[in-house]
Parts: structure tokens; sequence; C-alpha cells
């Protein structure tokens, strides 16, 4: 996977000029990305490494990050980098190629957060804030998790106990089930 | 005057004050709310990398739903429901190919005709800062308030201030009679999307934030989006906990303080459902009487 036994050592950068458009070769390495991220702590890539592995082919490694995870798509980098790379785009792309190319993922409880979300809004078609983190808490087998803070919300009148379904759910089924994975797949 | 209204899931439940405060604020200035029929969630972060098609395909059915009923502003209180809303709505007038396949999917077609507002544009824009003095009754007397913007400006879509040094909300505090701090944490993340699944990232960013507003001096923090507030406010506890440092900073959504000037009661204004009740603040501050 890395650049030494590749056919093409352009390919990982290839693959994400043709998902969205930013071309990481730009990348001069000036490290403001990182400099600004407000995650980068508990990244094990930093986001100038990403970009690097992915001008020198090294695909492995940043598809099983956990950096691609917790990119909280805050957008700073993106704002910030003088060469106009938009890399929280570039995040974005690479959470869809980790997904495709079934690599041990590098923070799995993320992808269980966010497909419980999706599962909910099938369901209902809006989110119930409740289910979703009770939903949430029981597939992470933490069932207590920030259980402190139901009395409270309650007692604020912050935590809707039925929460809301909408007419229309049929519309909703469609949307779900003619949606395909990945835009390309549609063309 | 009637506006179109997109409130998003957390403004039916954890940001319901949002809400109440919204509505009631901008029924003083004679502005009433008409919600897209039958909205959806318009899919948040999850649905990007998830399922694309569904990313995009959730906020166009909303369009539809809006440009059927005839609204053709929408204000969108939560910055991920408007950025999505304004996004998609771009992203189809520029891709006749995406229009289209956006069509088979939802079944409709999307003309183009909403434009989306953020609660922060529709005030300056479309009610103005002299209109907005006009229907205030008394005043924040000298409250020193943070804004905090989050990611608002930089969302894919956004444009309504600049991107790292935003002013709208500091404006609004300086014309309600507030002192609006410049401060170092305008639009730091406050890492609301790992709240749940990497809570410990979270807290450290919520921490940073309340660190700065009580170095600074501020008395409360003023937001404009659900998960920011939820994240600010109801955290406290746990900071405690990890960090020993007791902020007890309230922290308030802009039109609350806007309803305050406007003498809108207490409960009206969903000023109790906060964590940090910022009663004796306003009291000692004499924003509101006993």
């Amino acid at each position: 996977m890395s650049y030494l036994n590749s056919q093409d050592i352009h390919q990982f950068r290839n693959d994400i000029l043709s998902t969205n458009g930013e071309d990481v070769s730009r990348c001069i390495q000036c490290g403001k990305c990182t400099a600004g991220c407000p995650i980068s702590p508990e990244m094990d890539l930093q986001p100038n490494q990403v970009l690097r592995l992915i001008q020198i082919n090294d695909r492995e490694p940043v598809l099983r990050s956990s950096t691609i995870w917790i990119c909280a798509s805050c957008q700073t980098c993106s704002v910030r980098c003088p060469e106009e790379i938009d890399i929280a785009k570039i995040m974005d792309s690479l959470r869809k190629l980790a997904l495709e190319a079934k690599v041990p993922l590098g923070a799995e409880k993320v992808v269980k957060f966010d497909e419980i979300f999706l599962n909910s809004i099938q369901k209902r078609g809006r989110i119930h804030e409740l289910e979703l983190v009770m939903r949430y808490n029981l597939a992470s087998f933490q069932p207590f998790k920030d259980a402190h803070l139901g009395p409270v919300m309650f007692a604020r009148g912050k935590l809707s106990l039925l929460g809301h379904k909408i007419k229309e759910m049929g519309s909703i089924k469609e949307i779900f089930k003619k949606s395909k994975r990945f835009i390309k797949e549609s063309v | 005057m009637q506006v179109g209204y997109y409130p998003g899931c957390s403004l039916e439940s954890s940001a319901k004050e949002f809400d109440l405060s919204i509505r009631a604020i901008l029924e003083e200035m004679g502005i009433s709310l008409k919600e897209i029929p039958d909205w959806n969630c318009c899919g948040a972060s999850p649905a990007h990398y998830l399922n694309e098609e569904l990313a995009v395909a959730l906020p166009y059915r909303n369009l539809v739903k809006a440009e059927e009923a005839g609204l053709d502003k929408v204000i969108s209180p939560c910055p991920a429901c408007y950025s999505h809303l304004k996004h998609v709505h771009e992203e189809v007038a520029k891709d006749s190919r995406l229009a289209e396949r956006l069509r088979t999917i939802v079944g409709k077609a999307y003309q183009g005709k909403v434009e989306s507002k953020h609660l922060l544009d529709f005030i300056k824009e479309e009610i103005g800062v002299e209109r907005l003095k006009a229907s205030i009754k008394t005043s924040l007397n000298g409250l020193k308030v943070v804004s905090y913007y989050g990611c608002l400006t930089r969302l894919p879509g956004v444009d309504i201030d600049d991107q790292e040094n935003p002013i709208l909300m500091d404006e609004i505090i300086g014309a309600l009679g507030g002192e609006p701090l410049d401060w170092s944490h305008k639009t730091e993340c406050c890492g609301a999307s790992l709240s749940v699944s990497r809570t410990e990232i979270a807290l450290r960013l919520v921490h940073s934030i309340l660190e700065a507003a009580k170095e600074r001096g501020a008395e409360c923090i003023a937001v404009v989006c659900p998960l920011c507030q939820s994240n600010l406010d109801a955290r406290q506890g746990d900071i405690f906990k990890k960090y020993g440092t007791l902020f007890k900073i309230p922290t308030l959504y802009i039109s609350q303080l806007i309803g305050l000037t406007q003498r809108l009661g207490f409960a009206q204004l969903g000023l109790n459902r906060l964590v940090i009740n910022p009663n004796d603040l306003l009291l000692e501050k004499g924003i509101i009487e006993k």
C-alpha cells in the first residue's frame, strides 16, 4: 500500500482529487492546520501528517487512524490553509474511503454513534435526543454513561420523553431506500 | 410580516428555550413564524460520510416542503440546519445532474426559491439594529458578555460574518446596553459532535472556553447554537469533577438576552430551563426585578 511497491505513486492523491476535487499535492507542510486544530492532542496522526502520507501514497496508516474519525469538522484548518486546501472536506472523504476499504476503524465509537443517529432519522424523520443517547449507551455497553445529567435535564424540561414522528414517513423511507452511499455510484 | 421557520430537532427538546425565546422576541417586533410543514432532520454530520446522497436529500426535502408552503425566506436558528439548507440550495443551483438526481430521490422538484437565513443575519439585515432598539424597554445594564460563535461562521454555505472574528452578536449585545467583551475563544470549537462518543475531548475543549471567558471577566456567555449551549451549560458539573474548577457561568441564547431587554418573562424566554440559572446574576445587575 505504500509508494515503494505501488504502480501509481499518485493513486491515493488522485482518489482524494476525484472524490472531492481537493488536490493534496498543493500542501507545503507549513503545519498551520495542525497548529490550529482543537482536537490535535487526541489525534494519532496530525492533520499535516495525514496530508503528507496522502502525498507519498501511504494509504493504510491514514485510513486506520483515529484522526479521520475524531476530526470535529470545525473547519478551522480549511479556513487557515494558505494553499486553500479544504482539509475538513478531505477528512470527510477519508472516512468514506476507510469504510469502503473495510479496514479496522480508528475510532469505533464515533461511527457507532453516527450510525444510530441516521437510524433514528430513518425511524422517525427527526432525531429524538433522549432515545438517541440511550440507544448509543446500550450499544456501547455503558448504559449509565451521562445518567447523572438525566435528572437535571429532565427537571429543566430539556428531555422530551416521547419525541416526534413526522407525518410523511413514506417519503422518508423512500429517500433512505433510494439514496446511494456514494454519489459516484448513482452516476 | 410572516417568515418561514425551520427549528430543527434540538429546538424540540434540549434547546426548547431557544425556540421559545426566538418566537417571543420576533413577535415583539411584529414578525410571526411559520414552520416548514412536516419538516425532517437535516442529517447533521453523520450523513456526510455514511450516506452521501442522504446528506443532500434530507435538506432537499425540507426545501421542497418550504417552497410548497410558499415560504420564500426561512430562518434556521441551528447553525448545522442552516448550513445544510443553504449549502444544498446552492449546490442544486450550480449542479444540474445533482438537481436531477435529488428530484428522483425525493420525488419532487425544488425550484430554488427558498432563501435561508440564520437568526443573526436575519436580525441584522431584515430587522436592523434601529428596529431592534425600538423594541427594547430596558437595558442589559453593562452586563459583561462574551459572544461564543463556535463553528457557525465557517460551515459550508455560511457567509454571514468574518470567519474567525465575527461581530454580529457583539453588535447586538452593545445595542442592548450590555458590554460585549473581545476575547480569544469566539470561534474555538466546543467539540459538541464528540460530546456523546468521546466525552473527554469535549470536556477539555469546554474547559478551555470557560477558562478563557472567566479570565476575561465575563459574567455570562451568549450563544446561537443548541449544541454549544448544552455543551457549555450542562457540562459544567463534569468540568468541576474533572478539573476542579467551579465556573457557574450562565450560557444564554442571544434571543434570551434580547427578550430580557424587551421585558419578556423569565419562563416565557425559557430562562428557567438553563442548567446554570442566571436568575441571581440578572437580579444583581438590575435587569430583572424580584
